[in-house]
């Protein structure tokens, strides 16, 4: 059913934790439909230096979050907002089809803690 | 690696007896029962033979057995053969909401075509209250159809005080006997249904041969029209090779009944009594006393039991759950929600169905394997230290 990535980030999911002085969180999903995904960022000078995550779900989503935060570190503010659904899957060497909907949520995740961080800066640099 | 099967639940391994019994109805004998010559009377004896040995397992008439390809299709045959034929008597039905699909999809196809259905709620153990069937009859209702046990929680259901429910009211009974049959006694003069549906994978017989007792007497339209086979009630070509081996298999199961029982319950009790040892993990279903005897099911809190079964399945351990991520549907088990458990906890569920095959040291290789896991994914949860505003929680 799973590529052999997705196993392998299932079976040993990368940056798995909580982050104390995180820059940003983003979290999506809900326990009630299966998948839930909250994701750390660490942010220097516009670049994601450091990611990690919480994530309740099956294996997708586990192997999902674990293959976001390996693709986000090192990028850009910019560069992490253009990963995309269809990325993080292709990275995974793909997903069942009706895993797409539902547990591929890193994306998202990554998406709402660029724009915590980003919202927090606004709060500190009122212009 | 070490390989351990603990999802009898979903299908049984063929006894190798079985096998034995069946090969010469795939080679030599290979008539049509319906054959006039030699090789039809062959397999028309050997058919005939398997009947009474099915009938014996429940205590029927060997003519109050019927032959079809599966549980499934024995479930289908009950509820819209009973519907057809009893129309003009009234157009409700009763079932309960922890049936099987081939159960519940019958009844809304029932639906569609006129007839009214009742969904009875179960309590948080999964028991069907016989009184809660009582209020819901009507003067139109003609069916009810409760299981004898739910493979997903392994409630056995207190059959018989339905039964007595609807024998007030002239109501005809079915069961879906397809996990207790062969595991466990079932008597269908003592039960007092008049349809009962059996699958013979679920008792180390083969897959796609299954039964209906249907009570002497009983009206019943049939579900395939075709030839006189199984008297005229499910028509095509027997299955005579998988139909031997039903038989055969039944044979072995009213044997070995009780010794099989008193193998598998230590078993099971230990799984239950070990994990319902570790915080957050909820036994689901019924109590010891009314639970199949090779039946552990349980909650685990935080996690998700598809991520659960991978695991273990990289262990060698393989299971069922009933979340929502390991079902096609993607919807969590409707069995599980209906007994009230919240849909966040319905996503952590996990069910264990031992067989004869599962030897002590699988058990132990199984509770090590599974703690291990639990603690691994919980790790993984953002849940860990529980739900907080999320609205998973116990």
């Amino acid at each position: 059913m799973y590529s052999d990535k997705v196993m392998d980030h299932f079976t040993n999911p990368r940056n798995v934790g909580d982050m104390a002085d995180a820059d940003g969180i983003g979290e999506v999903g809900n326990p009630t439909c299966g998948d839930a995904m909250r994701i750390y960022i660490k942010v220097r000078d516009d670049r994601i230096t450091d990611a990690k995550f919480k994530t309740f779900g099956c294996g997708a989503a586990i192997a999902v979050s674990s293959m976001v935060t390996e693709m986000v570190k090192g990028k850009t503010l910019d560069e992490g907002l253009a990963i995309s659904k269809e990325a993080v899957a292709s990275a995974l060497d793909g997903l069942p089809a009706q895993k797409m909907h539902c547990s591929n949520l890193g994306a998202d995740a990554l998406k709402k803690a660029i724009d915590d961080y980003k919202s927090r800066q606004n709060k500190q640099d009122p212009q | 690696m070490k390989k351990c099967y603990f999802d009898h639940v979903a299908t049984n391994p063929l006894h190798p007896e079985v096998l034995d019994a069946m090969m010469p109805y795939f080679r030599e004998e290979f008539g049509n029962p319906l054959s006039v010559y030699e090789y039809g009377v062959t397999a028309k004896n050997a058919i005939e033979e398997a009947r009474g040995k099915v009938a014996g397992l429940i205590n029927s008439k060997p003519s109050e057995i019927i032959f079809t390809s599966s549980g499934a299709e024995a479930n289908n045959f009950a509820l819209r053969g009973i519907a057809i034929a009893r129309q003009n008597d009234g157009k409700h039905l009763i079932v309960s909401r922890v049936e099987h699909h081939s159960v519940l999809n019958s009844a809304r196809f029932l639906e569609k075509s006129g007839f009214t259905v009742t969904y009875i709620p179960v309590d948080k153990k999964g028991f069907v209250d016989p009184d809660t069937v009582r209020k819901a009859i009507t003067k139109e209702t003609i069916l009810i159809s409760v299981t004898h046990a739910s493979s997903e929680v392994g409630t056995i259901e207190p059959l018989k005080d339905i039964v007595k429910v609807a024998r007030e009211r002239n109501i005809t009974v079915h069961s879906d006997a397809v996990a207790t049959t062969g595991n466990i006694p079932v008597d269908v003069k003592d039960l007092g249904v008049d349809l009962l549906s059996m699958a013979a994978h679920q008792f180390y017989g083969p897959k796609g041969a299954g039964g209906i007792y249907i009570r002497q007497g009983l009206r019943i339209a049939p579900l395939i029209y075709g030839g006189i086979q199984e008297s005229g009630r499910r028509a095509g070509t027997e299955n005579v090779p998988a139909i031997v081996g039903m038989g055969k298999a039944a044979e072995m199961a009213g044997a070995e009944m009780q010794s099989r029982i008193e193998y598998l319950r230590p078993l099971r009790d230990r799984i239950i009594y070990v994990m319902s040892g570790i915080k957050n993990v909820y036994l689901t279903g019924g109590d010891k006393e009314n639970r199949l005897p090779g039946h552990a099911s349980f909650c685990v809190e935080f996690i998700e039991g598809e991520a659960m079964l991978l695991l273990l399945a990289s262990k060698g351990i393989f299971s069922a759950s009933g979340s929502a991520c390991s079902s096609k549907a993607l919807k969590a088990s409707p069995v599980l929600l209906s007994m009230g458990i919240p849909s966040g906890l319905a996503q952590g569920s996990i069910v264990f169905s031992l067989g004869t095959g599962n030897t002590p040291e699988d058990i132990d290789y199984l509770l090590n394997e599974f703690q291990l896991v639990i603690k691994r994914l919980r790790e993984i949860s953002p849940y860990a230290q529980g739900w907080g505003d999320k609205e998973g929680g116990a």
